[in-house]
């Protein structure tokens, strides 16, 4: 079959998905998650063709010349597309399972249809009107899907999200009205050749607005904040959709814009967005190891994986600004290699949150304890997830952050003084990322999945059903496969690497990595290999030497005291505890102690403890921003009256105004 | 022979821990056990049956094996006395600290596996030091890794230009820091404790016995040496072989052995020397350590060696 027709059946089978769910059968309701599953098994094959360079051309519908609606793909947007079609295939199938219990089922399964469509969408628009478009309709239905558990935390949860996307989107308008202006083209491809011609400040100020445009979206500090909030509220197979692909859409607007049509400016653009990397990867762990919430956790994580990721994308502008394409284009590289990485891994780990959540009925790691015995299938697929993310080998984020590595010591070859200095430094601020991430999912893994069972419901868990399984187990298999053959990834993207950056990429051969400017190469597939075969060494040379030896069971170390209780464990809090200390500064931490006595001061009958975080932008941005604007509506208010005669006047002098100005 | 340089680093590892352990011992006016007491320490372990914690996982019995096979792992990628073999392909530096990362991420979660209070703290001060650790070990690496434009430890070690130099003593500086924070040395952790609050390392293999003790005091020993041997590479490649002849090899082995007693030395007089930290104080000792390695960074730039 043609790419063309695979895209189409795979559009049928995810409209119908939608159309279908809407019909009142309440049995059948969750097997039709099978519909995108296959429906995004097709795109995914389209999008691999369009990735490799075989253009995409969708009809379009054309109204007017305004509204036209047009579509087409090329490798940037195909290797978006793989990226949403093979995590919608995971979590469609996750779904099957997860949408079992769910009140709504009906508008859920319509609403997850229609999301998936208006990524696809957007990834592909071809115009400005087009995008938008998709833009809007992606953030209405992902506010719709943030708020579908019906409770105040959620509505608040959308607001939030609403409120940050809207201002996102504003500033994405905001530049398309900058480039329509200055190009009078509404098409992408005319567009870039006649970008160009845009005066430098008017091409700066579109940079500016697509870092915040598009940074709102992707979760980039400080317009982050709407994600810990809104990914949690989501159920669990949505939030793993919006913070494995959907945040992914602002990265893929961002790079559409500011490298593709732009094509990268100046330095300093680069040298920003590498900062902007350093800070969120930064803060977003440092926020995510304080959490308690494992929804929340993850969430703080994807500000960080985020931040990751332009690391590479700015280094790839800033290669580019000096002419550099080879240089540019392994940043790319490491980059996209990232974004797919991440969509993967974060999509598994939002998975396994959701189905502890579904067995253990919290989100409270504190709440938790020992579930791996009772869940082994979810636990190794979460540990799975959680190496991936902390970039260990041999899984997938390890190779994308050894290629940012590559790319950020590169920087060294930048002619300028400050690039030198900013890109290694850049490394440092990954090395303390990873180490902090670490730390993050020791946390998150030992405490939820290892110990002792902290609350009855914890030790009342069940394992899930298969279906949540196999979507995890797709998953934790992309992990491994993209983390020991790290070369099928990198030949495949790099169509998309070169329509950027005008060079191929990073090169492999017989699964090592080769990355010819640092004479530097990377295997972990034969490294693990080789270590399979020291397994089987080790474990000869432990009976040679030490001959066969019984293995007996027994209680844990208690210091000779009676029975240990699961409250003596470390605890979440406890953990990090040590960070929180050393970190202060950036958590402005506050502590309340309330202590009720029988006889004071001696005899205590609680001490009841609690700790909290300043949520620093929130507090002293936001509601700063906030309380500014509530001022401003408060003298708006003036103009709003109530009286008749009073607008008719208004109406009166805007005619006025007009009639003198307008002619 | 080019295949096998690691295992030089496997088998010799336990004796470079008996020759710290002697060589603190003199320093402290106390005899000590022999060289070899690590080596009949492994194979008493080895001999033992194992009493292993009914709380525990899988994770706790996978993890000796991980942890072992991270060490021998990154005693394969790394050159020892030649630079000239096949295993260099297989990796860099980068990847030599993240397979260090792989392996302490399994011991923090054996230590919550048992579910003992000694466990958590083990690995939850364990993360703390590691993340403290983390940047500074890789901006040392980076400003050798950028004179020698490479990240390959081979290549590394071929490069002699910046040797010598301002930014080289800086960054070793901050490298032999980080390296007494990994291997657990004081003043950040003390080897030969098991008072419970004190334990850093001890703390999350205090529920291990038998072999899988054994495996994971030994891949501590090689984890060492790679170390050091990192630290020969990086900072003082002088005399590594280039080729596989036999003269070559020869003088490398002679010189490595030199530079590994010089290192065991210096870890020695600083474990006598020193005592061990309040563990609220490391954040100054292990952050005036990252300043350091970011002006050897800086020195590089602006000197251009």
């Amino acid at each position: 079959m043609e790419p063309e027709q695979y895209f189409y059946l795979g559009l049928v089978l995810v409209l119908s998905g939608a159309v279908l769910s809407l019909i009142p059968f309440r049995k059948v309701r969750p097997y039709l998650y099978i519909l995108p599953a296959l429906g995004s098994l097709s795109l995914a094959f389209a999008g691999l063709n369009v990735l490799s360079g075989h253009v995409l051309l969708i009809s379009s519908i054309q109204v007017s010349s305004f509204f036209d609606f047009s579509f087409r793909g090329d490798p940037l947007s195909g290797f978006f597309m793989v990226v949403i079609s093979a995590l919608a295939f995971a979590v469609s199938v996750y779904s099957i399972g997860y949408s079992g219990e769910m009140k709504n089922q009906g508008f859920m399964g319509f609403l997850f249809n229609v999301f998936l469509l208006s990524m696809y969408a957007v990834v592909l628009a071809d115009n400005i009107f087009t995008f938008l478009v998709s833009w809007e309709t992606m953030s209405v239905v992902s506010y719709f899907l943030v708020t579908f558990d019906r409770n105040e935390k959620s509505a608040r949860a959308g607001l939030t999200y609403a409120v940050m996307t809207h201002i996102g989107t504003a500033f994405i308008i905001a530049l398309f009205l900058v480039l329509y202006k200055q190009t009078g083209i509404m098409d992408f491809q005319g567009m870039r050749t006649a970008a160009a011609q845009i005066p430098d400040i008017l091409r700066h100020v579109v940079f500016i607005f697509s870092v915040i445009g598009f940074g709102v979206k992707a979760g980039i500090i400080p317009m982050h904040t709407w994600l810990p909030k809104a990914h949690p509220a989501a159920p669990s197979n949505i939030s793993a959709l919006m913070s494995g692909v959907m945040i992914k859409t602002g990265i893929y607007g961002f790079l559409r814009i500011s490298m593709d049509i732009m094509g990268s400016g100046p330095a300093w653009w680069g040298i920003i967005i590498i900062i902007i990397g350093a800070v969120s990867s930064i803060l977003g762990v440092l926020y995510a190891l304080m959490e308690q919430d494992l929804k929340r956790l993850l969430a703080y994580c994807s500000v960080e994986n985020i931040g990751v990721i332009f690391l590479g994308i700015g280094a790839s502008m800033m290669f580019k600004s000096h002419g550099l394409d080879a240089l540019s284009s392994i940043a790319l590289a490491a980059a996209l290699y990232h974004t797919l990485n991440h969509a993967v891994f974060k999509g598994l780990l939002f998975m396994g949150a959701g189905s502890v959540m579904h067995a253990a009925h919290t989100k409270n790691m504190e709440e938790m304890g020992g579930l791996l015995k009772l869940m082994p299938y979810t636990g190794l697929f979460f540990l799975i997830g959680s190496v991936s993310i902390c970039a260990l080998p041999p899984f997938n984020g390890f190779v994308s952050e050894w290629l940012t590595y590559q790319a950020l010591l590169l920087g060294f070859q930048s002619p300028s003084v400050i690039a030198k200095i900013i890109s290694p430094l850049g490394g440092a601020a990954l090395a303390l990322t990873g180490a902090l991430a670490a730390a993050c999912f020791v946390k998150a893994f030992g405490i939820s999945f290892l110990g002792m069972p902290r609350s009855n419901r914890a030790e009342q868990a069940k394992e899930v059903s298969f279906s949540m399984i196999s979507g995890m187990a797709v998953l934790s298999l992309l992990c491994l496969a993209f983390g020991i053959l790290p070369g099928i990834v990198t030949a495949h993207i790099s169509p998309a690497v070169h329509a950027l950056t005008g060079a191929p990429g990073v090169l492999s051969k017989n699964g090592v990595l080769f990355v010819m400017e640092t004479v530097t190469t990377l295997s972990p597939g034969l490294l693990l290999a080789l270590m399979l075969i020291m397994f089987g060494a080790t474990v000869l040379f432990i009976y040679i030497a030490g001959g066969r030896r019984k293995t007996m069971y027994g209680p844990s170390w208690d210091c000779g005291m009676p029975a240990l209780t699961s409250r003596m464990q470390y605890s979440a809090a406890a953990f990090t505890k040590p960070l929180k200390i050393i970190f202060k500064r950036i958590y402005l931490p506050r502590r309340e102690l309330k202590i009720s006595y029988i006889v004071k001061p001696l005899f205590v009958k609680s001490i009841r403890y609690s700790g909290v975080i300043t949520p620093f932008f929130e507090k002293y941005f936001y509601t700063t921003a906030g309380n500014v604007l509530y001022r401003i509506a408060g003298r708006v208010k003036l103009l709003q009256s109530g009286s008749l005669h009073l607008y008719l006047a208004y109406i009166l002098i805007t005619l006025i105004v007009l009639l003198i100005f307008g002619t | 022979m080019e295949y096998a340089q690691f295992i030089i680093i496997i088998i010799f590892s336990p004796l470079v821990n008996g020759v710290i352990k002697k060589l603190k011992a003199h320093m402290q006016g106390r005899s000590g056990p022999g060289v070899l007491q690590p080596y009949y320490d492994l194979l008493r372990l080895l001999k033992k049956d194992m009493v292993i914690s009914n709380v525990t996982t899988w994770v706790f019995r996978s993890t000796p094996y991980i942890v072992f096979l991270s060490a021998v792992a990154a005693a394969f990628i790394i050159p020892v006395i030649t630079t000239n073999y096949t295993f260099s392909m297989l990796g860099d530096v980068i990847a030599l600290i993240y397979i260090f990362g792989l392996a302490r991420f399994f011991m923090a979660l054996a230590g919550l596996d048992a579910g003992t209070a000694f466990g958590g703290e083990g690995s939850s001060r364990e993360m703390t030091i590691a993340i403290l650790v983390e940047p500074m070990i890789m901006l040392s690496i980076f400003t050798a890794a950028i004179s020698a434009g490479s990240t390959n430890i081979a290549r590394i070690a071929e490069t002699q230009g910046m040797f010598y130099s301002p930014s080289h003593v800086l960054a070793f500086a901050a490298f032999m820091v980080a390296v007494i924070a990994e291997t657990g040395r004081i003043p950040v952790d003390n080897p030969d404790t098991h008072l419970e609050l004190t334990m850093v390392h001890e703390g999350m293999l205090l529920e291990y016995s038998g072999r899988y003790l054994a495996l994971m005091e030994w891949a501590h020993y090689i984890k060492q040496m790679v170390l050091f041997t990192l630290a020969a590479d990086i900072f003082f490649p002088v005399g590594i072989a280039r080729d596989l002849s036999a003269a070559g090899l020869g003088l490398s082995a002679g010189l490595y052995m030199c530079k590994m007693l010089a290192l065991v030395f210096i870890m020695a007089l600083v474990e006598s020397t020193r005592s061990k930290m309040r563990f609220f104080q490391l954040p100054s000792l292990l952050g005036g350590a990252f300043v350091l390695s970011v002006l050897s960074l800086l020195t590089y730039i602006m000197m251009g060696r």
